[in-house]
This record gives structure tokens, sequence and C-alpha cells, in this order.
């Protein structure tokens, strides 16, 4: 290393798209769309296994 | 006895992770044995890795099933929360989802065990069927149905119907084998989507991860997270010596010394283990990034003499 200092970039974009990816949840939870989500995932989904 | 045991789990942590992940999130074994699912209220919350919710085991969603139905309803043109839930899972933590998180993931690590006469290292036009998995995601889980509706407005699921073997083991094949009324309805979707499942077993076992490499639609998603990822690869260079065997180690043929964070690669950590010279090590590394200029701590001397005479 003979004593040089590494440089290190300033990551913004992973902690900015984590914040971004809250705000979109909650956002998404207001619009009901867990609950369409919930509807779909408690009954068994016939296209999903190839039957319907 | 004790020390061996949890220094076996220590030398196989990938697969007990994976292991102990699937049980945990498809737990539901009363699922199995009476042809239903799971119906609590943990069904709204996704789980990160490729587990359909119609499994009679499953507590979680699957998020590739979650963001059709949410496209495909009536209601909604844009799916924020799935998107929001592949952001933040994407960000922190990119494709270490498919390699230790995935249970399809798990099901094609264990297949590709069984020995065969002639293993390969990717299929030919390995290059263009790379892209496959991008093609899926955009045509069949977000653009097709949105479009596609039926006089409701509703549209249907089309990589759930038509291609996802991951539902097809995990949720068509118990809930058919252990229910009448559902074996009276089987037609010919279902054989077909059975045929796409044998196929890519076979393929497990000649080639490493064949669906998450050319097929699945949530591995394109991570992947793109890959390269800004908190959770990344670093290579130190002074230490890095080009000798590849980082490449031979991988089963995806990734040149770690050159892309670390390439957007194939599922953090299995091979290549950390096949290194001679200890340059290649991961974590989170929080707001820095600029893996050219990172340092990895160093190895044990005993572990570094054994890697190279290897």
């Amino acid at each position: 290393m003979n004593g040089e200092k590494r440089k290190h970039k300033i990551n913004f974009i992973a902690p900015g798209l984590i914040l971004a990816g809250v705000i979109f949840l909650m956002a998404g939870i207001w619009r009901g769309e867990a609950y369409t989500v919930f509807m779909k995932a408690v009954n068994i989904c016939l296209e999903c296994i190839g039957v319907g | 006895m004790m020390k061996t045991f949890l220094s076996r789990i220590r030398h196989h942590r990938r697969i007990t992770t994976q292991v102990l992940f699937t049980a945990l999130t498809n737990g539901y074994v009363k699922g199995f044995a009476e042809g239903s699912i799971y119906k609590g209220s943990s069904k709204a919350l996704c789980v990160p890795g490729l587990n359909c919710y119609s499994c009679p085991g499953a507590f979680g969603s699957c998020p590739i099933g979650a963001m059709q139905a949410t496209l495909g309803s009536q209601r909604y043109q844009f799916a924020f929360y799935i998107t929001g839930f592949l952001m933040v899972i994407g960000a922190a933590l990119g494709r270490f989802v498919c390699g230790w998180l995935c249970p399809f993931g798990l099901i094609q690590d264990l297949l590709h065990k069984i020995p065969f006469l002639r293993k390969l290292r990717k299929l030919p036009g390995d290059g263009l069927l790379r892209f496959l998995k991008y093609i899926m995601l955009g045509l069949l889980v977000i653009l097709l149905p949105m479009v596609v509706v039926d006089m409701v407005g509703q549209g249907k699921p089309w990589f759930c119907e038509y291609v996802c073997p991951s539902g097809t083991l995990m949720a068509g094949i118990p809930l058919v084998a252990s229910n009448e009324g559902l074996r009276a309805v089987v037609g010919w979707l279902f054989t077909w989507k059975v045929l796409i499942l044998a196929v890519i077993v076979i393929l497990s076992i000649v080639v490493y991860r064949p669906f998450c490499r050319y097929i699945c639609p949530l591995g394109a998603v991570y992947g793109l997270f890959n390269p800004i990822a908190l959770y990344r690869y670093s290579v130190d260079e002074e230490k890095c010596i080009s000798c590849g065997k980082c490449q031979k180690a991988c089963g995806f043929d990734i040149k770690t010394y050159e892309t670390p964070n390439s957007p194939e690669c599922i953090r299995c950590g091979k290549c950390k283990t096949a290194c001679p010279a200890n340059a290649i090590c991961s974590g989170f590394t929080g707001f820095r990034t600029g893996a050219a200029n990172h340092r990895c701590p160093d190895a044990d001397e005993t572990i570094l003499k054994e890697n190279i005479n290897q």
C-alpha cells in the first residue's frame, strides 16, 4: 500500500433505491395492492398450477 | 461430536441456509396432507425467492406471481407494492437471494449434484439464451398481463400459467396429487407444464442452474441490482494474480476477477473459496463502492497454501 490512502466512491444509489422502495411499498399498501396480492394468494391459483 | 456437527454446518452454510429458509417459508405441513393452501395474513407479504403462493406449504407470496396479479387487476396500471419490495431486496442483496434464499435454486443445486457422464459449462448459444430471462420479465410478467385482458379487464398471469416450472413442482404436482377435485380437471396445460419441468430437471443435472441462468424473471430483476447492491463482491487488485481459478470454479462461468458484481452472479461464493490469493471478498460495504480500490483482509496462511497447492 506504501501508505497510500485508498479511495472509495460514495454509493448513494443503493440506499436511495431502498428509500424509494420503502415509499413505493407504502404507496402500494395505501392503494390496496397488498390486499389484492393477499386475495390472490389465499385461493389456489388454478392458472399458476397449470390447471385453469 | 457437537463440535464436528457445528463445523460441518459452517462448512456447508449455504446449503444449510437454503434448506432452513425453504423449510421456514414452506412449513405449512397441513397443506401438503390435505391438498389445500395456507390462508393466513402472512400471504400478503412476499418472500424474496421464486416461491409459488399456491404451494401447499407456503406462508408467503411469490413476487413474480404477485406482480402479475397486481398488473393483471383492472384496478392498477402500476404495481407499487411489488416494485417497492423488489427495489428494497434488490438494492440490499442483489442476486444473493438466488444463491442463498430461493427454494427452486436449492432444488437445481441438488439436481446438479447427481453424477452425469459429461457435465456442460453452458448450453450452446449461452450468450443469447441469457437474454431470454429479460424477455420473460418484460413480456410474460409485465406486458401481457397488463395488455391482454378479458371482458372485465382482468389479465392473466402469463409466466405462471405457461412457463413457471417452480409453480408446477412446488404447487401443481403436490396439489394435483393430493386433491381429487383438481385431478378431475387436469388437461393439456398441466401436461405442458410438467413437460417444461421435466426439461428443466434434466438440464439441471447437466448444466448448473439452467432456469436461473436463462429463464427466471426474478433473477433478471435482482441481477440488474447486482452492480450497485449493498451486498457486493470486491477484488483486491494488489493480490489478484488473474489465474482464472475463480472463473473455473464459477457455475455461471463468470470472470469474477474482471466483473465481481456481474448481473449473472448468484453470490454462491465458490470463486472466493477457489481464489489462491484470497483476492475476492464480500460483504455489506454500506455507502462505499469502487471494487478496484478495495482491499481484502488477509486470510490464514495455511488456507492460502492449501488453495495454491490445489
